[in-house]
């Protein structure tokens, strides 16, 4: 088991040293470091003088991937690939281009990305499982029949008029909760209502009608029959088996989007106002500040991955079948 | 005399892909497997629904998708004719009444006047402050209090009319035909429709097919004299950017899977077929790709176009080209993000038919290895790109709208929903609020991503024969 | 026992409900939608907001409005600009006395005030500041008993375990010098530090150059020993010629020449005092790393400090409690008594206690949470005008009953800011100085009708533009006198936009007529560079198109980010663009600059981005720019503007006008375009504002009971068909 995980681990090395390159070429070839200068300085009365400085003291004059002028390993580490890019393995984001840090700053903005992603997770995962096991119960009546198309209906409605939808009405008409913004601790709980409310129902839709097929998946099988033979009631069948053989894919399914949840949602966040990481990868990206952008790729390819391992183990603990060699 | 016509990028791909699905309709009626599933589609009352309303969608996608410079009337005479530099489509040309009907600003569905008050200036140089009547909206009423209602009844009546009286014709039309193909009498044909005993559901699909038509008519009709779904800030009719939009939604929903396809296809085909090192370096190669996320790869590339076109500005030179260029470049990159996920199911099945017997035994006949991946495999996963491309169609429809909200969708200029929700931001916190614009934008797309959700089920349900059983 | 599970779940879901009630119930007696938290609410603190994370709070190189807001109300400079009266006028701050220049010759003899320009080779300033101002209690200046400072030799060990400045225990403070002005002013001069205006200073201060090179070679020699950023190069070493210390409270800066604008600049925050405690604080290696560094953690002297900044949510100014004490103006321009303005007369500044800026990113939720008083002012966006705003009968502006019921208050004013549509001269087809090219630029200037955008895009704020000097600066001509006759009739007594017609005779002068060049039969092509984007930009464009399209014009947009809309206005590959000057003093000179030829955007990465270039309006620039304001000076002027008006290298464009909305409790306000450092006049009643609040704020539950009670109702079929099943089943 641990000698996988090393290897898993190891095997993840060259995949983010293929995204480091990737986003590399992308991003200096984007936005040569002349732009992101003048961005920084500011509109107004900018001299090239002021520019070369701002290259300088930010490393962004040093050539790209191979220093002629230095002598030895210099000539590869003092270039801006290892400066700006290779040192991301060590977890040292160094700071953006306006000069913050940017490690300081995800530490910060991680935990209200992950105040939002956590509760709509669980909550959804409560409500979506419920509805389905519903549909599943009275599978082949009405019921399913226009639950099934509500869920059609509810996934083909962009979100984006859930959210314009959900402030219109519960802030602005009702009254209840702000409508945007953030605070810490405990007075967080007001803010995050509507956020969590409006990106439950968003995954109602999606969420209920694969949750029902996997459901009825279960239900088919040979197992269920023989215990619905047994005289078992349909309610005992469908908590004690069905729900209980379909909770492998459910979780693993969880498990795979569990580390990502620390990235927190573009748009939700930017439409509450809420400082999590999500608007900060949207505000680096209207700004143009690529060090902060390069930093978030590498750390979601980081967490994706810890996402695809996680589940690989999590697949041994609940299937004792699979083993891992 | 004759407009020059202009095929954009996009315009090329999209006939590209009618060709190859009309190619594929040609050989999968020939072979069995993929034929069954078909007949199940169109059996389904659902689905002979969702085509019909799909159908008009992509009547409009198309009649938008040709593209000429109209020529140009010389008022200064002599020298002949001139092509404009402006590139119009022929669904422009049909509507042309739409497009060119502009207010000044915001007026509401159906209105005679603008939505705010301004100043008007009287004849005899006073100012009053009043809601200025639309310079085309109801412009030829005389007295719109009173006459409005019954004229908005009369149109209605009208293009209602129209409509039941076409779709009457056209559905006694393929009546006829059914009847001459199945050589029985019209009239035993019809009452096997009617009674819903027909094998195609043709019933259900007369019932959509006249729905649209009337309200293809009514609004119409409506149309020609007011603006239907109101205007938008600098007094475009909202219902003609609507329409509009139907092109750009379906591109995106279209064009990103064809442009993944052949890749998509090939590496994931290769992966599971030769195993070892290609499998290695296409597993590599898509799962680095997959764990970068998707929006930062998107937002990445659309800023590299934008440098490539302001550094090769005069190669574009009218607007539709710029922005046309865009929107294939998204497609394109909205495909890379997307590919793997097909990419890595078809290696599954690759890896599963290399081990089936015909395959071992074609291979110990020394078949080289392209035979064998375009005789023996490829046919037997087509039904899993099929599925692929249809359930991602709507999720790419919605995905446009949120990537223009973070301003990297496609060109600001062009005509999408997105851009539609984007503006309607605004105009949501306006008192009185401007809903009309979001309306529309939603009713469009709503009607496109629920047919096209729809008919992802049946289809799903008829190729995927594990799903079948269970049902 | 087939439901086992069912009761726990619906547990939770009890659970989940009594505890947001329970939270809820727990914000108190203020309303459920207050953002804020709730022992705030009787506090003296304005609320307001900022939409970008300001980059710089350093004065040496914050220059936007978004930085001043803050760093405006923490630093003082030298003088500011009188709160109340108009045309603006400048008053000391922590200066005695606003200071008059003194004429040398090139002999070092003294001249008299009026003497000419040419024999002017220097004007010297002696500035006396005001004794006893005092900094913000600041762990930099925090000294033990024996005088030495607690936190300029910090250990690593101390350093890694800090991550803001409220983490060093003591503070100290001391008196405000002469010398921390002059610090400032050498740290302007200091290349490291990329003072945006180091090379305006550098053409007037003598020695500001000079000095420059040497501190900068200083500093590359020390950053060679020590690393980058490493340690602290004390500029109090190194002379700069044109700045003396003459005592303890007094100095004087040497300019090379005649430069009346300079007193302006001395009103920015460029010249504030500077300790040198300071920089030798924040240069301690690893407190950068750390964010902790001038840029986020102001040191001044001004009426507010900054107590908390985080950007990520929210920034707050809180008193200074050294502020050495400024009292609140006893005149002002005539009405402003009768306005209220001069209630707190006298009366000591500042009123407030804090100021707590909110981020808010967007504009709607901004104006929804200002219209239920959750901040205290706010501008009004085009889409919520109609909300906010009507026009009375007689055409007058107002605000509509809506507002009026609520209290809250409208102020407008014409800012000193133009929009203007610039014609690249550099271009073969727009620019040049042929009477094509004129002609073509003069169509199109009447064509577009900046009229109907500011009413569609500002609700009409805005004034259409005559030329480049907005009203409310010296130079402007208001009234009819005032017109450009190359766009312009007269009629009625009112000027107006002239007709279609004369623009395509312009057109066919130009040899485009109907938009068709004559030479090739092709129809004319122009591009437009533009960075808009957004929600609004499409409606804008379309609009844009919409002008020239009236002159058979094809206008082909070409839009991107600002980065390359600034380098191709560097590079001169634009043709028609728009974009926008704010002034940064009230001088006439800041707007007439933009088209002197030395400073075009190509040759010399000026502000000059339509690259105009014409010899006598360049010449006319130089005599204007040093004239005192006056007769003469207007002539002058007017002699320019009639160049500009004929050469047409801008569409005139507009001038926006300022409205703002107040509430009823936020008092002294008067819109003051020059000074930024307003917060310390404003006062506010914190009870009238947390009734209304409450009264504005009741939550409607009824909704969601009703919502609830469908959703059992709904479960009641349900409940039938689940029975029937169990029974079926169990059989």
């Amino acid at each position: 088991m641990t000698a996988y995980i090393i290897r898993r681990i190891l095997y993840a090395i060259p995949i983010l040293l293929g995204v480091n390159i990737l986003t590399f070429v992308l991003f200096f070839v984007v936005n040569s470091p002349d732009d992101m200068a003048r961005m920084n300085l500011g509109a107004k009365r900018v001299s090239p003088e002021a520019v070369e400085n701002w290259k300088r003291e930010r490393g962004y004059d040093l050539p790209l991937l191979y220093n002629q002028s230095a002598t030895g390993t210099g000539q590869f580490t003092d270039t801006i690939f290892f400066q700006k890019s290779l040192k991301l393995f060590r977890f040292d984001f160094g700071s953006s281009d306006s000069g913050r840090d940017i490690g300081y700053d995800i530490s910060q903005r991680m935990w209200p990305s992950l105040a939002i992603a956590l509760p709509v997770l669980m909550v959804g995962l409560l409500l979506n499982i419920t509805f389905a096991l519903l549909i599943a119960f009275f599978r082949a009546t009405y019921i399913d029949f226009w639950g099934v198309v509500l869920c059609v209906v509810m996934m083909s409605i962009s979100g984006l008029f859930y959210i314009i939808g959900g402030q219109y009405l519960i802030s602005k008409l009702m009254h209840l909760v702000p409508i945007s913004g953030y605070d810490t601790g405990l007075g967080s709980i007001k803010f995050l209502i509507l956020p969590v409310i409006v990106g439950v129902i968003g995954g109602i839709g999606a969420g209920t009608r694969w949750y029902r097929t996997l459901f009825l998946e279960e239900i088919n099988k040979d197992y269920v029959r023989t215990a619905r033979a047994k005289g078992l009631s349909e309610t005992r069948v469908l908590f004690r088996h069905v729900l209980k053989n379909a909770m492998i894919p459910i979780l693993t399914g969880v498990v795979v989007v569990l580390p990502l949840l620390f990235m927190g949602s573009l748009i939700t966040e930017s439409f509450f106002g809420i400082p999590g990481l999500g608007s900060y990868t949207i505000d680096a990206i209207n700004r143009q500040d690529f060090a902060i952008v390069r930093a978030m790729v590498f750390l979601g390819s980081v967490l994706y991955i810890l996402g695809l391992i996680m589940t690989d183990i999590s697949y041994t603990i609940v299937d004792p079948r699979v083993r891992l060699s | 005399m004759i407009s020059q016509l202009v095929i954009l990028w996009t315009d090329a791909l999209v006939f590209l892909l009618m060709l190859v699905a009309i190619l594929f309709g040609i050989y999968a009626s020939r072979k069995m497997h993929l034929r069954r599933p078909w007949r199940q589609v169109v059996r389904s009352r659902v689905g002979m629904g969702t085509l019909v309303v799909l159908g008009f969608y992509l009547a409009i996608a198309l009649l938008d998708s040709i593209h000429f410079r109209p020529v140009l009337e010389d008022s200064a005479g002599g020298n002949g004719t001139t092509q404009s530099a402006e590139v119009i489509s022929l669904f422009d040309e049909l509507v042309s009444g739409l497009r060119k009907r502009q207010e000044k600003t915001y007026s509401a569905p159906l209105a005679v006047q603008l939505y705010a008050k301004e100043n008007i200036e009287l004849p005899d140089g006073s100012v009053m402050r009043d809601y200025p009547r639309l310079r085309y909206g109801g412009a030829h009423l005389e007295n719109p209090e009173s006459e409005w209602s019954s004229d908005i009844l009369k149109l209605s009546g009208f293009g209602i009319l129209k409509g039941l009286l076409v779709s009457f014709i056209t559905a006694n039309i393929l009546i006829m035909l059914l009847a001459v193909r199945k050589s029985r009498s019209y009239g035993d044909e019809a009452r096997s429709i009617l009674k819903g005993h027909s094998e195609i559901p043709w019933r259900v699909t007369f019932l959509v097919l006249a729905c649209m038509l009337v309200l293809v008519f009514w609004s119409a009709e409506l149309s020609s004299k007011y603006h239907l779904l109101g205007t938008d800030k600098v007094g475009e009719d909202v219902f003609y950017q609507a329409l509009k939009s139907i092109r750009t939604g379906l591109l995106i929903g279209t064009l990103t899977t064809l442009v993944m396809l052949p890749a998509a296809i090939l590496l994931g085909i290769m992966a599971g077929y030769f195993r070892g090192w290609v499998d290695d370096v296409i597993q590599y190669t898509y799962t680095t790709l997959n764990s970068i996320p998707g929006v930062l790869l998107i937002a990445a590339a659309i800023l590299m176009l934008q440098i490539y076109m302001s550094n090769h500005a005069d190669e574009f030179n009218s607007l539709v080209e710029r922005a046309d260029l865009r929107l294939l470049f998204l497609c394109v990159i909205l495909g890379v993000t997307s590919w793997t996920g097909l990419c890595r199911l078809l290696r599954g099945e690759a890896l599963k038919l290399r081990e089936m017997d015909y395959v071992q035994a074609a291979t110990a006949f020394g078949v080289s290895h392209l035979q064998i991946i375009t005789r023996h495999i490829l046919p037997n996963v087509l039904h899993i790109v099929l599925i692929a491309v249809v359930l991602d169609f709507s999720g790419l429809v919605l995905a446009e709208a949120v990537l223009s909200y973070v301003n990297i969708g496609v060109d600001p200029t062009m005509n999408s929903w997105g851009n539609m929700i984007n503006s309607a931001r605004l105009e949501m916190a306006r008192e009185p609020i401007v809903w009309w614009s979001l309306a529309a934008a939603m009713i469009f797309m709503f009607t496109l991503v629920l047919s096209a959700n729809l008919l992802s089920d049946v289809v799903r349900d008829a190729f995927d024969p594990r799903l079948r059983s269970n049902r | 026992m087939g439901i086992s599970i069912r009761p726990i779940i619906d547990d939770k879901l009890w659970l989940l409900l009594l505890l947001s009630a329970a939270l809820l119930s727990a914000c108190g007696d203020s309303a459920w939608n207050d953002p804020y938290p709730g022992d705030d609410k009787h506090r003296n603190t304005i609320y307001s907001s900022f939409t970008e994370r300001p980059k710089h709070l350093d004065p040496v190189r914050a220059y936007s409005a978004n930085e001043y807001v803050f760093i405006a109300q923490i630093y003082e400079p030298l003088l500011q600009y009188h709160f109340l009266k108009r045309p603006y006028e400048l008053v000391p701050l922590g200066a005695a006395e606003v200071p008059k220049a003194r004429y040398y010759d090139d002999q070092g003899n003294r001249l008299p005030e009026d003497a000419d320009n040419e024999r002017i080779a220097v004007s010297q300033y002696e500035i006396s500041i005001k004794p006893g101002m005092r900094y913000q209690p600041h762990p930099a200046l925090a000294q033990d008993e024996a005088g030495g400072y607690l936190y300029h030799s910090l250990g690593e060990d101390v350093i890694s375990v800090v991550n803001t400045l409220a983490d060093f225990p003591r503070t100290g403070s001391r008196e405000v010098t002469a010398a921390d002005y002059v610090y400032q002013i050498k740290r302007l001069a200091h290349p490291p530090l990329h003072s945006p205006i180091a090379g305006i200073m550098g053409d007037s201060i003598e020695g500001f150059s000079q000095f420059g090179e040497a501190s900068d070679l200083a500093y590359e020699q020390l950053k060679q020993s020590n690393g980058i950023g490493k340690d602290w190069l004390d500029l109090r070493l190194f002379d700069l010629k044109g700045v003396e210390v003459l005592d303890r409270y007094r100095f004087r800066v040497s300019l090379r020449g005649k430069y009346p604008q300079f007193v302006y600049w001395l009103a920015m925050p460029f010249f504030s005092p500077m300790p040198w405690e300071a920089e030798a604080f924040y240069s301690q290696p690893g407190l950068g790393e750390r964010n902790i560094s001038l840029n986020w953690y102001p040191l001044g002297s001004g009426s507010f400090m900054l107590e908390e900044n985080n950007p990520n949510l929210r920034m707050v100014l809180a008193k200074n409690p050294n502020f050495h004490g400024e009292r609140y103006p006893t005149t002002g321009e005539a009405g402003d008594q009768e306005a209220g303005l001069l209630d707190d007369a006298e009366k000591p500044l500042p009123f407030i206690e804090k100021a707590s800026y909110s981020l808010e990113k967007e504009s709607i939720p901004y104006w929804n949470k200002f219209l239920q008083g959750y901040y205290d002012t706010s501008g009004i966006s085009s889409d919520s005008f109609d909300q906010a705003v009507q026009f009375s009968a007689q055409g007058e502006l107002g605000l509509t009953e809506d507002m009026k019921e609520k209290g809250i208050q409208l102020q407008t004013a014409v800012t000193t800011s133009i929009f203007y549509l610039g014609f690249n001269m550099a271009d073969p087809v727009v620019g040049g100085d042929s009477d094509r090219s004129r002609h073509l630029r003069r169509a199109i200037s009447i064509a577009m009708d900046f009229e109907e955008y500011i009413s569609i895009f500002n609700n009409g704020r805005g004034v259409a533009a005559q030329g480049p000097i907005p009203p409310g600066i010296f130079g402007n001509r208001s009234g009819n006198e005032g017109i450009n006759p190359y766009v312009y009739d007269l009629k009625n007594g009112k000027p107006r936009r002239k007709g279609l017609e004369v623009a395509k005779q312009l057109m066919v002068q130009a040899g485009y007529s109907n938009g068709i060049d004559e030479a090739t039969g092709k129809p004319l092509i122009l591009y437009y560079d533009t960075t808009s984007s957004g929600p609004d930009g499409k409606a804008r464009l379309n609009w844009m198109r919409k002008q020239f399209t009236k002159l058979g014009i094809q206008l082909v947009i070409r839009a991107s980010d600002y980065n390359r809309f600034q380098e191709k206005m560097r590079k001169g590959t634009g043709q028609v663009f728009m974009w926008g000057w704010n002034a940064d003093y009230p001088d006439p000179e800041n707007f007439l600059f933009m088209l002197y030829g030395p400073n075009s955007k190509i040759d010399h990465g000026g502000e000059n981005a339509a690259n105009y270039e014409n010899s006598e309006f360049d010449a006319l620039f130089v005599k204007m720019k040093n004239m005192e304001n006056g007769p003469e000076r207007q002539r002058t002027i007017d002699e320019m503007v009639e160049i500009l008006r004929r050469d047409a290298p801008w569409a005139w464009g507009f001038f926006p006008k300022a409205f703002s909305l107040y509430h009823d409790w936020y008092k002294n306000v008067k819109p003051n375009l020059m000074a930024n450092n307003t917060l310390k006049y404003k006062r506010i009643d914190p009870v009238v504002r947390d009734q209304k609040r409450r009264d504005w704020n009741p939550p409607i539950v009824w909704p969601i009971l009703l919502l609830f009670i469908a959703l059992v109702a709904s479960a009641i079929p349900a409940v039938r068909v689940f029975r029937q099943r169990e029974r079926s089943a169990a059989r």
